[in-house]
């Protein structure tokens, strides 16, 4: 198994009397994408901020490859790299000298900064705007100015928050490349509310809500949560309902219009190639036979419902 | 720390605010310098019979390091004031905090940066004097004590200013309590003028920032004036560290 290059025990974080975070731990290995999936206010910024070391925890420790962030703050940052949800850009400064301001506090030797800086233009696109002022670049070029001051000290993690969030679908679209493209030699660990990120991006998943960690899970074992056995059927010339449910492994049909049908089926006794050859043997015209899944947004519902329901019953 | 005040420097310069304030703080200075040689001239003749009367240095360099002095009271708060309330509106403190420093690199960093700042002002300033040398006897003793007296004053102000632009997100918020409580420093030895007691004239004279001034533009380097200084920076910077560090943690 790949090494473990960030670890985080039992973190809590409180703002006065609100609990904000509680009791999370997790770990990131080399090379993996974590994806923070939860909704707004459940504590993904917090739990962001404490790793990047810009909030302390109230309990529990963070290990950035084999550094402690709370006694030996300055190793565990330089193998860091942190974007929060507002890019910290100083806008009266151009993409280049910005840059090479980040390659210096990020303790980059001085005959390094110009390969690092050109490094990190290159990567994320930059290339067209070295010249210009950051505070007149559109929001999607901040953002990728953003991401390069992350990634200009080649850090073992790359923290970001919420990277898509206020983009409009192209810049987007163009952003999550990007992730894709640094996620080959950097681990990431993103934060966001929109679920199909996540399974386009991250190797793993873990559920936040209320502050507390509900779910973790690698995509593919999220993905069979999704998994139903249900399948939609549709046909010109329907036979009687009582002739498709007697097809064996089916468990009852629904009409859902006069020709389209919803067909539940037990999971072990898959009636799809069943249904194909009676279908074409009956002349029943087969039009459309799709798989349904649940969306994400069904499980993320799911498991957020199952758990309050939980601590309901709990109490 | 250094790459942090260079950068600070920098943008300083980048905004016209820097510029501003250079060219009207030697607007004014100028006009000042030319009424106190205006004057000099016209007592000249009185004064130069008598023996061991005032020079240029006395009547022309210290008056005008002394309305320098009040008016950088004035212009400080505005460099001071977005030191750290700025880049917390502008949400850009992750940048310094999730690098690789420690806060007292931060904090030092844009102390170092603006006093920079600070500097390049006062040398613009001593030059006004340092011409007269082309055509007059300079007291060079006394001009260097009266620059190092507005060169502490500066750092004071500086130090104070910090402090005062860390508690805040609002730089016009910095900028007013900066400019009160050096004022308040500035007066604050009114109170002793009025001799209620031998014992509060001497600590509010002592807390004064002018007194402490006065003395060094009289030629007079005293160690505990300069203590006093070293005393006030050193006090804000590291309430300053604190502050920073203490944000992190609540």
């Amino acid at each position: 198994m790949s090494s473990v290059l960030l670890s985080a025990k039992e973190l809590s974080r409180n703002y006065g009397q609100q609990q904000a975070v509680h009791n999370v731990s997790f770990e990131i290995n080399k090379g993996e994408v974590l994806g923070f999936l939860g909704p707004n206010g459940a504590g993904k910024s917090t739990t962001m901020k404490m790793l990047s070391g810009n909030l302390a925890p109230n309990h529990g420790e963070i290990i950035i490859n084999g550094y402690d962030l709370l006694t030996q703050p300055k190793q565990a940052k330089s193998h860091i790299g942190y974007l929060p949800e507002q890019p910290p850009l100083y806008k009266e400064l151009t993409v280049k000298e910005f840059l090479s301001f980040c390659a210096q506090i990020n303790q980059i030797s001085s005959t390094k900064i110009k390969s690092a800086v050109d490094t990190a233009i290159d990567r994320c696109g930059l290339t067209e705007v070295t010249q210009r002022l950051i505070g007149n670049l559109s929001k999607g070029y901040q953002q990728r100015v953003g991401i390069a001051q992350a990634i200009i000290h080649t850090p073992a993690v790359v923290i970001l928050d919420e990277p898509t969030s206020g983009l409009d679908p192209i810049q987007i679209r163009e952003i999550r490349h990007l992730i894709r493209d640094i996620a080959k030699e950097h681990s990431v660990i993103l934060s966001t509310h929109i679920l199909p990120e996540v399974e386009m991006l991250c190797d793993r998943v873990q559920i936040i809500n209320k502050g507390q960690l509900i779910l973790s899970d690698t995509i593919e074992g999220f993905g069979l949560q999704m998994q139903t056995s249900c399948l939609l059927l549709e046909l010109s010339f329907p036979p009687a309902i009582e002739v498709l449910q007697s097809i064996s492994g089916v468990l009852n049909v629904e009409n859902i219009t006069d020709t389209l049908f919803q067909i539940n089926y037990s999971p072990e006794h898959n009636p799809t190639n069943q249904i194909v050859s009676e279908a074409s043997a009956q002349q029943w015209q087969l039009t459309q036979l799709t798989p349904q899944q649940h969306s994400l947004e069904d499980v993320f519902m799911k498991i957020i419902r199952d758990e309050t329901q939980l601590n309901e019953q709990a109490v | 720390m250094l790459s942090l005040a260079k950068n600070e420097l920098y943008r300083l310069f980048l905004s016209p605010l820097a510029w501003i304030i250079l060219a009207l703080s030697q607007l004014i200075l100028a006009y000042l310098f030319l009424t106190h040689i205006d004057y000099f001239v016209q007592i000249q003749a009185k004064i130069s019979a008598i023996p061991g009367a005032p020079g240029v240095t006395e009547l022309i360099a210290i008056p005008l390091l002394s309305n320098a002095a009040t008016l950088l009271l004035l212009i400080a708060p505005l460099v001071t004031m977005r030191l750290i309330a700025e880049e917390r509106r502008n949400e850009s403190l992750p940048l310094l905090l999730s690098a690789p420093l420690s806060t007292h690199q931060i904090v030092l960093g844009k102390y170092l940066g603006t006093f920079g700042f600070f500097m390049v002002l006062l040398i613009l300033i001593s030059l006004m004097p340092l011409s007269l040398s082309l055509g007059s006897q300079l007291d060079f003793g006394l001009l260097a004590s009266g620059l190092l007296g507005l060169a502490l004053l500066l750092a004071s102000f500086t130090s104070i200013g910090l402090y005062l632009s860390s508690l805040t997100r609002q730089p016009t918020i910095a900028a007013m309590t900066t400019f009160a409580s050096l004022f308040l420093l500035w007066i604050i030895d009114w109170a002793g003028n009025t001799q209620i007691t031998a014992e509060s004239e001497n600590l509010f004279s002592w807390l004064s920032l002018l007194r402490h001034y006065q003395s060094l533009l009289q030629g007079e380097i005293n160690s505990s004036d300069i203590v006093y200084y070293l005393i006030v920076i050193s006090t804000f910077l590291i309430l300053t560290i604190r502050r920073l560090d203490s944000e992190r943690l609540n």
